[in-house]
């Protein structure tokens, strides 16, 4: 609707036709009437049936599948959940403290801080918000994931998609979705274990602006123990050039288990601390926000995280029993 | 006030022994507010039309703007791009788009120009296709990274011309439509001939969601634009995306992965025998798909006949039909002195007008 009032902006974004002055007054009075139909049916017009019923559609009575415009599937999540409930439960024993928090309905943009070589945040929460709360949680991340053959699948099928602004916004704002995102990206997980618990930097707060355009608010998520599943000794950045992804570990694991049980992460109690909404008081869906005030509020929510960290940290009396 | 005192169309579209061309001249001949329609191309319609007049002309179009002026053209429906790698060499499609719609441009917009409005047929192409994309492209979202592709670039240096035709001439209604993949019961393209072959090609790893926008909706939505007078530019495509697996087995077909990594390389060998014609723009789309917001000009009252699963489901019925009746298209030649008779000859009795 706004890029057909804002013609200039929109030709200003892409180099593509604008809508010349004259042209606009036509758009607008069809955009403004809302009835098109009657407009050709007044023409009689033979080929545009006019005034006819829209076709109904049904694609589910077609369809084999039921993976959604996201990559989806219900059908595959229910048998991660089945297979990750285990690990779940027993390996991990995560605890919740909060939940409550996390709203039934309506869009909320869940943050958490991220870390362990192969984090398993991502997982233990989705798992933990779909059982307890019964609704979907997609989990945004860097696209790096899409351009990976067999895993990339696996990750979009199980709710995982790209970090873009456009998918973010339309899950929050249109379908009213719950999305899980973690601002510190990979600086969260390739952290060395001596840096454990240090938040890394929270982007460029891209998360706050989403948030604020989509009018949804922001519930921060402390999750403790995932630093000890698997702790990075020391990494090797030439190889990660090489090989294409954007670090490459040698974790505990690797030592702990080798190389076949690199994958193997280490049975750390997970505790996880749900803080409170936080809302913007802002219009949504501006053209803009304050840089200074999407900083300010990204700092904001970093820092209260930070400081539940330590908080849980200061209460945990061993890594493997919490 | 565009249209002349009789407020009829005169209708110029090029590319017509084209698909698109052919059908949207048969569309247009249905219509009665359409007086006049020319069609252009360098051969022969393929299919029968009954009033519109074929010119023969260069790819080039070097004798565009006499036609433009001697037959008071104020519609000009562009459909002459090629959006199908495989149809052409690089060097052929460069000539037909760019310097086709160069040349149209520059017929359209001399100083005494009827012309009124403009239609282009684009493709999604020009959104180009990577891992950086979001699941649903805009009309106003650029593409993830530079393009590089030939189809996705040469569609971007047309696209260029249509902005700044239409800059420059802001008394012309021009509207661009992006179509995503077409599918339905005739069109030929590199998906439906993947879809076709015994074993439909996949990349290992990737089954990237498809959207389809049926050929019937492609044509609706030509007409839908010029009847309303749109400008602007619109996306073209079936509500929902699809994931390629289940495309084909929607179509009935098992797939057989390709190497994810240096796919071209090690396809070489099969492309030089015929065996697989992918042009490098679907071993991309066959990674990472493609889904376009179709919600603009559904905003402004067109309605789609068919979803993208409804589109596949009309494709493979009629593949069902034609494996066990045939081909029985009436096969259809033009005759020069046949058309010019049944057009012109004060012996055929005329009941229009």
């Amino acid at each position: 609707m706004a890029d057909q009032q804002q013609p200039k902006a929109t030709a200003r974004k892409r180099p593509a036709p604008s809508v010349t002055p004259a042209k606009k007054v036509a758009t607008k009075k069809i955009a403004t009437k809302k009835v098109p139909a009657k407009k050709v049916a007044s023409r009689d017009l033979v080929h545009v049936p006019a005034g006819t019923v829209p076709k109904e559609h049904n694609d589910s009575a077609i369809r084999h599948g039921d993976v959604d415009e996201w990559g989806r599937s219900e059908t595959m999540r229910a048998a991660a959940r089945r297979m990750y409930d285990p690990i779940y439960n027993r390996w991990f024993r995560a605890e919740w403290e909060g939940l409550e928090k996390i709203p039934a309905d309506g869009g909320a943009l869940l943050v958490a801080n991220h870390a362990g070589a192969i984090p398993s945040d991502a997982p233990i929460i989705m798992h933990g918000i779909e059982t307890e709360l019964e609704r979907p949680v997609y989990g945004l991340a860097d696209y790096f994931f899409r351009k990976m053959p067999v895993v990339g699948t696996m990750w979009s099928r199980l709710g995982g998609l790209p970090a873009h602004p456009d998918n973010a916004y339309r899950l929050l704002r249109e379908q009213r979705q719950l999305v899980l995102v973690f601002p510190e990206g990979t600086k969260g997980p390739s952290k060395l274990v001596s840096e454990r618990y240090q938040l890394g930097r929270f982007g460029r707060g891209g998360f706050v602006e989403i948030a604020m355009r989509a009018g949804v608010p922001v519930i921060p998520i402390a999750v403790m123990g995932s630093e000890e599943t698997m702790p990075i000794l020391a990494k090797l950045p030439s190889v990660a050039r090489v090989v294409g992804i954007p670090y490459m570990p040698i974790t505990a694991n690797m030592v702990a288990f080798g190389p076949l049980g690199a994958a193997i992460p280490f049975p750390a109690k997970i505790k996880l601390r749900v803080l409170d909404p936080v809302t913007f008081n802002v219009q949504p869906d501006q053209e803009r926000y304050s840089k200074s005030r999407i900083m300010d509020e990204s700092e904001k929510i970093r820092d209260q995280i930070q400081a539940e960290l330590y908080n849980m940290l200061r209460e945990r009396r061993s890594i493997w029993r919490g | 006030m565009a249209l002349p005192a009789n407020n009829k169309r005169r209708v110029l579209v090029t590319g017509l022994s084209t698909f698109w061309g052919g059908r949207v001249a048969q569309a247009l001949e249905q219509d009665p507010t359409v007086e006049v329609i020319v069609g252009l191309d360098t051969s022969e319609p393929h299919v029968e039309l009954e009033r519109t007049e074929y010119v023969r002309v260069d790819a080039n179009y070097s004798i565009l703007a006499r036609i433009v002026k001697a037959a008071r053209i104020d519609t000009i429906i562009h459909t002459f791009l090629v959006v199908d790698p495989t149809q052409m060499s690089r060097r052929a499609m460069h000539e037909v788009n760019v310097i086709g719609t160069m040349n149209l441009f520059a017929a359209a917009s001399a100083s005494d120009s009827t012309v009124r409005n403009v239609i282009v047929k684009s493709a999604t192409a020009v959104y180009g296709c990577t891992p950086e994309d979001p699941t649903w492209f805009s009309e106003d979202t650029p593409p993830s990274r530079t393009l590089r592709r030939p189809i996705e670039r040469s569609l971007d240096q047309v696209e260029g011309y249509v902005r700044d035709f239409a800059e420059d001439n802001p008394h012309v209604t021009v509207s661009l439509l992006r179509f995503s993949n077409v599918i339905g019961s005739e069109i030929i393209t590199p998906l439906t001939r993947a879809l076709e072959l015994p074993v439909v090609p996949s990349m290992f790893g990737f089954d990237p969601r498809f959207q389809f926008v049926h050929e019937d909706d492609v044509i609706r939505s030509i007409l839908f634009v010029l009847d309303n007078n749109l400008a602007g530019v619109y996306n073209v495509a079936g509500d929902g995306l699809l994931p390629w697996t289940e495309v084909t087995s929607l179509c009935g077909k098992s797939t057989v992965p390709l190497p994810p990594y240096v796919t071209s390389e090690l396809l070489w060998p099969f492309k030089r025998l015929g065996i697989v014609d992918l042009p490098e723009e679907y071993m991309n789309l066959l990674r990472f798909g493609r889904g376009v917001d179709n919600r603009k000009l559904k905003q402004l009252g067109f309605d789609y006949d068919y979803t993208s699963a409804e589109a596949v489901k009309a494709f493979i019925e009629a593949v069902r039909l034609r494996r066990t009746i045939g081909d029985h298209q009436p096969s259809y030649r033009y005759e020069r002195d046949v058309e010019q008779f049944f057009r012109h000859s004060p012996a055929v009795v005329r009941d229009r007008s």
